[in-house]
């Protein structure tokens, strides 16, 4: 485990220099990509709708989210009397530094593969291209998600007001209900790549389609997480957390102003880093064809290429699949996705030992099915059990 | 001036402290179990430091176990103090005293 | 210097925290004074080169238990200000300052007497070298502690069972329950 060559040699002003640009790079890549993605949303579920959508503000609508930005930003910041005055004033910082955090230890290029190790060169020194690379990589993303949930908890309780409080406490149930089957789902790849770091997951991957996690994983991982990513999100069908007929607006329905804007930028920039996050664990990274040699261009064009078909999925869910009602959510979560995720991470590592320590193939496997059989015997045995005490409990009364 | 391990045991001997006092003067439950977490995490750092001077896993090893434990006592508490906040809403510590001969 | 800085900065976080815990009146507040304790040790422990520990511990305490802390919180409304004069039995405030000026005392004492180096003791078991912590927790929890390891196991299904055991639903029909709502 090497880190970023960029601090091998010691840290000087040349060094301080790179990191402070691709910190603001990244920065504004982010806040622009945003509000892109705010107008794409817009304008995509228009069209599946057949309307029109924004298209007022600049050619096509392009500048319809500055506009809407400008709005808020001169808009009354109010705060309900019941408030507690210094979460609720905490409380959406909490979420958009937790989103802007996160993208950090995404790679967004390098080549990797053929030799080289997915670094660039800048001014005569070799560094990633990313904003860090902390030894522990992909679990940092799972603490920031981790943290992300008290933004919006924080926000509903703190609005004093029932319908926040009621949003943010499912917010933060379903949080952290697939949490576990995010986390198992990124273990699977961990498991895989044999390092935790994102550059290193990155590089483990390199060298053909075929060795992309999406693949060598088996898919079941990557649904999994889609699906659980989904439901971090609150994007929908998993949105019951701002399910407006019944929460008027779910936790921040109390926020205004600046505040709210927030939010609402927090909200879209995690749908890009969630993304981002997707295409770094299964889809290669940065990995694709290069042409005319240009080593260092191609590889951003592939990751931003991967990113955007990945937004076009979120909104596709949004413009096509129903709300899930709140017990389908959880026995999805509960039920189906952790039981078959885990199930799932047993056989790859089972498969990766069989191969490193050269195992019997009909022993290896055939534990791997009675094991199966099993467990999921009893674990349907224990869904009959738990489903005929319900019913019971309501003939009951 | 240079850190060095003697300077962590004595964060996590502030911590201990405050956490321990804190469990003895406070009545509300929840608070009590946070003062519990808070001497955990003392320890916790005092077996990281010493896991950092001797080269050791070992105290890193500890630490991890600590985590299980004080999610599994977490879960378990909180489980209590909701079954006693469901019978006698607004219960504190001291109103625990009904098996008191 | 700067490992000096990072120390004090983290240090300090730590204390702030913890002393909030004790002294808010808001349980809200007590939990988010925790989650801030847990970050600094999350800090001090990357200063001491156990990432993986870090990690573990914001995603574990901060993104768990403390969430778990905050729920129960919420569920239940006790988020109301306790007043601090009244918390006090008779005895108990004299044993809790007899407790910290004790522990502090003996803390002070170490410091002046013992000083540097804390310890002798000779490393028992796989040395930290490098900063690949991962491979050598795993290492070590899954030989040399592999029974504790499942028996963690065991006591985190015990305690996920009790807790649902202790927050079942009591029986609609009972009737000294079903007073208050059967909540």
């Amino acid at each position: 485990m090497t880190g970023d060559p960029l601090y091998l040699d010691g840290v000087d002003l040349v060094d301080v220099g790179i990191m402070a640009v691709k910190v603001l790079v990244a920065f504004t890549f982010l806040l622009v990509a945003t509000m892109f993605m705010v107008w794409f949303e817009r304008k995509l579920i228009s069209d599946m709708q057949n309307r029109i959508g924004p298209n007022v503000a600049g050619p096509w609508g392009l500048l319809q989210t500055f506009a809407d930005g400008v709005k808020f930003f001169f808009k009354e910041d109010l705060r309900p009397e019941n408030a507690d005055p210094l979460v609720f004033r905490l409380a959406p910082y909490i979420s958009a530094v937790t989103a802007f955090l996160s993208f950090a230890v995404v790679p967004i290029g390098g080549s990797f593969g053929g030799g080289s190790s997915g670094t660039v060169t800048i001014f005569g020194r070799e560094t990633y291209l990313q904003v860090a690379d902390p030894p522990i990589g992909i679990l940092f993303l799972l603490a920031m998600s981790s943290i992300a949930v008290y933004g919006v908890m924080l926000a509903g309780w703190a609005s004093g007001s029932k319908y926040p409080l009621i949003g943010s406490v499912r917010a933060s149930a379903q949080a952290i209900s697939y949490e576990a089957a995010l986390g198992m789902a990124t273990v699977v790849v961990v498991v895989l790549a044999g390092t935790l770091s994102t550059h290193g997951i990155v590089a483990a991957q390199s060298g053909g389609f075929t060795r992309w996690f999406l693949v060598s994983s088996g898919i079941i991982p990557f649904i999994v997480f889609l699906i659980a990513a989904t439901a971090e999100l609150n994007r929908p069908p998993f949105d019951l957390v701002e399910a407006e007929q019944e929460l008027v607006g779910g936790f921040h329905t109390e926020y205004s102003s600046i505040r709210f804007a927030l939010f609402f930028l927090a909200e879209f920039m995690n749908v890009i880093t969630m993304s981002a996050i997707m295409v770094t664990l299964f889809f290669g990274g940065p990995a694709g064809p290069i042409f005319f040699g240009m080593t260092w261009f191609w590889p951003t064009v592939w990751f931003l290429l991967k990113v955007l078909a990945f937004l076009f999925v979120f909104v596709w869910f949004r413009a096509t699949l129903p709300r899930l009602r709140y017990d389908q959510l959880m026995h999805l979560g509960w039920k189906l996705l952790i039981p078959l995720i885990l199930f799932w991470l047993m056989f790859i590592s089972l498969k990766e030992l069989r191969a490193t320590y050269d195992w019997n193939w009909v022993v290896t496997y055939g534990a791997a099915v009675v094991a199966l059989a099993i467990g999921a015997s009893l674990l349907v045995a224990a869904l009959r059990a738990g489903d005929r005490a319900y019913q019971e409990e309501l003939e009951e009364v | 001036m240079e850190i060095t391990t003697g300077w962590y045991l004595v964060l996590g001997a502030l911590l201990f402290i405050i956490g321990g006092t804190g469990l003895l003067i406070r009545r509300n439950p929840l608070v009590m179990l946070m003062c519990v977490e808070l001497m955990l995490n003392g320890v916790n750092l005092s077996f990281v430091a010493f896991s950092r001077t001797l080269d050791d896993i070992g105290g890193q090893t500890v630490v991890f176990f600590v985590l299980v434990v004080a999610a599994a006592e977490v879960v378990v508490g909180l489980g209590l103090v909701v079954a006693i906040l469901r019978r006698q809403p607004g219960a504190t510590a001291d109103d625990l005293s009904l098996l008191k001969g | 210097m700067v490992d000096t800085l990072v120390f004090v900065v983290a240090a300090l976080i730590c204390l702030i925290g913890a002393l909030g815990v004790v002294l808010a009146r808001n349980p809200v507040h007590s939990a988010l004074m925790l989650v801030m304790t847990l970050f600094g040790i999350a800090v001090q422990f990357v200063a001491q080169e156990a990432h993986f520990l870090a990690a573990v511990q914001v995603i574990v305490y901060a993104g768990a238990i403390v969430v778990l802390f905050l729920f129960v919180i919420m569920l239940l409304g006790v988020d109301r200000a306790q007043n601090l004069e009244m918390s006090f039995l008779p005895i108990q405030k004299w044993a809790a300052l007899l407790f910290a000026a004790g522990s502090l005392a003996i803390v002070v004492a170490l410091i002046v007497v013992v000083g540097e180096p804390v310890t002798g003791a000779e490393a028992m078991s796989g040395a930290l070298g490098g900063t690949d912590d991962v491979r050598l927790l795993a290492r070590s929890l899954f030989s040399d502690y592999v029974y504790a390891f499942e028996l963690t196991s065991l006591l985190l299904v015990i305690a996920v069972i009790g807790a649902v055991v202790l927050v079942r639903k009591p029986k609609v029909t009972d009737p000294v329950t079903a007073e208050d709502g059967g909540r």
